[in-house]
């Protein structure tokens, strides 16, 4: 009996959404160290630094605290959407990411007929497709506050949904602008419409024309993602620990997981929209993925320095901001981008 | 492979779509809802229209049905009781009977759709030109701008009528 071994595309496409995943996994892992170190040197301490050297094993301690920690589950809490919110949570965060273009094609030194692109599909409305799974994401968060049955879990659910809703439309509008200066829905498209350098020397990104939209994109992707300033759903000095309170174990640590790979996927499609992808100098063609990585830590770092360095809002602050401020903004960045296109077209 | 995806999502759609009548918990409801737009959404691909899907997951799947879960939340209903005194004359036997002729009517408009569309197959050149998003702008402004248009003052009415109603007491 001779196992089935699939064609050398289909085998190279498979290894890649596993190493996707995977890289995702260990890099949610690498957030939560960083961001305790970072957060340490911020506030004059050391940080983790005993599990191996500086620290770098202790992700790997907590995983394993957590996956051999009981699973609690409370008595009035409805037991099926209890379980598959988190699922939900994470999935959506996972999904996000199998748009984003992280290289040019490779063809692993010749081994393959066809370069392979690296990303895991290039449909031709990838922002949307990832404007569609963000959307999703907050169901996971929403049903773990509704399931818990428990005061403090609802809040945290609803003020959820709400930030949500008032921060998509900022979210999306600033997605618009960026589309219509590229005049295409494909992440590659867009990344590849930005090579190039002005006066030689001063890279083609979005970043320059749309200075204003990068900066919506980003207030609206720290709410999207929860994250302080803006981490409401989880305000712990209000909220015990917001929607995940009943949560413990490993379905803790799946909401743990998305809320990182969360913040990895916007500053990924923050990096492809804004900062030219993986386009970079120096480096040759086939690791053109490290400029990539580069600029996704750089926004990174940006998000964990940005949480020990501003307190966070008040709700109805939050709103208002949100409302306000940010949606009329993102109108006038998109009528800008429009008179901006038409004028560059002459 | 093709046929199989679409027997999967319509079987899923059928069924989620019948759950979302029969459940108690209006939680549920919701969440079979999604799951029936999702299925709705996987046919759409299988049409070679991906704006179409990705757009119904963003707008139904997305934005509608949060706030949907929302309003659940906001009340908190754990469970719908079995029709108490208002909704009896829904249940009633006129209830049935509008029911019914409600029905009727619906299948009378399918079959009357269903006798009307072209005997000729599926036309690859059409169904690309239908799902290129540059396209469905153009058309949109251009041949159905009235429609837009008329459509986004609608929407914007009923908009200002929610502001009005909610803040009536000031």
């Amino acid at each position: 009996m001779s196992a089935w071994i699939p064609p050398a595309p289909i085998l190279a496409h498979l290894v890649l959404i596993f190493i996707i995943f995977n890289v995702l996994v260990l890099s949610a892992a690498f957030m939560v160290w960083m961001e305790r170190k970072v957060c340490a040197y911020i506030q004059d301490r050391v940080g983790p630094n005993r599990v191996g050297a500086a620290g770098w094993l202790q992700p790997f301690a907590d995983v394993i605290k957590l996956l051999t920690k009981e699973e609690l589950r409370p008595k009035a809490a409805d037991a099926l959407l209890f379980a598959i919110a988190p699922i939900i949570s994470a999935a959506a965060a996972f999904a996000a990411f199998a748009v984003v273009p992280f290289g040019a094609s490779t063809t692993l030194f010749g081994l393959l007929d066809e370069p392979l692109p690296l990303q895991v599909t290039d449909v031709n409305v990838a922002v949307l497709v990832i404007f569609a799974i963000t959307s999703m994401g907050v169901y996971g968060i929403v049903l773990a506050g509704w399931s818990s049955n428990s005061k403090y879990s609802l809040l945290g659910g609803l003020r959820s949904a709400a930030q949500m809703i008032s921060y998509e439309l900022s979210y999306g509008l600033a997605l618009a602008a960026v589309i219509m200066m590229a005049g295409s829905l494909s992440l590659r498209e867009i990344v590849l419409s930005q090579s190039g350098y002005w006066f030689g020397f001063i890279p083609k990104w979005y970043l320059w024309p749309q200075l204003f939209g990068f900066f919506i994109y980003m207030c609206a992707g720290v709410a999207e993602t929860n994250r302080a300033p803006f981490d409401f759903p989880e305000a712990e000095q209000e909220l015990v620990a917001g929607y995940h309170t009943e949560y413990s174990s490993m379905s803790f640590a799946l909401f743990f997981l998305a809320e990182y790979v969360n913040m990895v996927t916007v500053s990924a499609v923050a990096t492809s929209l804004y900062l030219g992808g993986w386009l970079g100098p120096f480096l040759p063609d086939w690791l053109d993925w490290i400029w990539f990585i580069v600029k996704v830590l750089a926004l990174l770092f940006f998000y964990v320095w940005m949480r020990w360095t501003l307190p966070r809002y008040r709700y109805d602050q939050l709103m208002e901001f949100g409302w306000k401020w940010l949606l009329p903004a993102a109108v006038l960045n998109l009528l800008y981008t429009a008179a901006l296109v038409l004028w560059l077209q002459g | 492979m093709e046929t199989a995806a679409f027997y999967i999502f319509a079987t899923i759609a059928v069924l989620a779509s019948l759950l979302v009548v029969g459940q108690r918990n209006p939680m549920y409801s919701v969440m079979l809802l999604i799951t029936s737009f999702g299925a709705l959404a996987g046919l759409y691909v299988l049409l070679d229209a991906p704006f179409t899907a990705v757009t119904q997951i963003i707008i139904y799947a997305g934005a509608i049905m949060v706030l949907f879960l929302f309003v659940v939340m906001l009340l908190n209903v754990p469970r719908e009781e079995p029709a108490p005194s208002a909704a009896a004359s829904l249940l009633g036997p006129s209830g049935l009977k509008i029911g019914a002729v409600l029905s009727g009517l619906l299948a009378i408009e399918m079959v009357w759709a269903l006798s009307r569309l072209p005997a000729k197959g599926f036309d690859a050149d059409q169904a690309n030109q239908v799902s290129d998003v540059r396209n469905i702008g153009q058309v949109l402004f251009t041949d159905h701008a009235f429609a837009f248009e008329a459509t986004s003052v609608l929407i914007l009415v009923a908009m200002v009528g929610a502001v009005v109603i909610a803040r009536r007491e000031h």
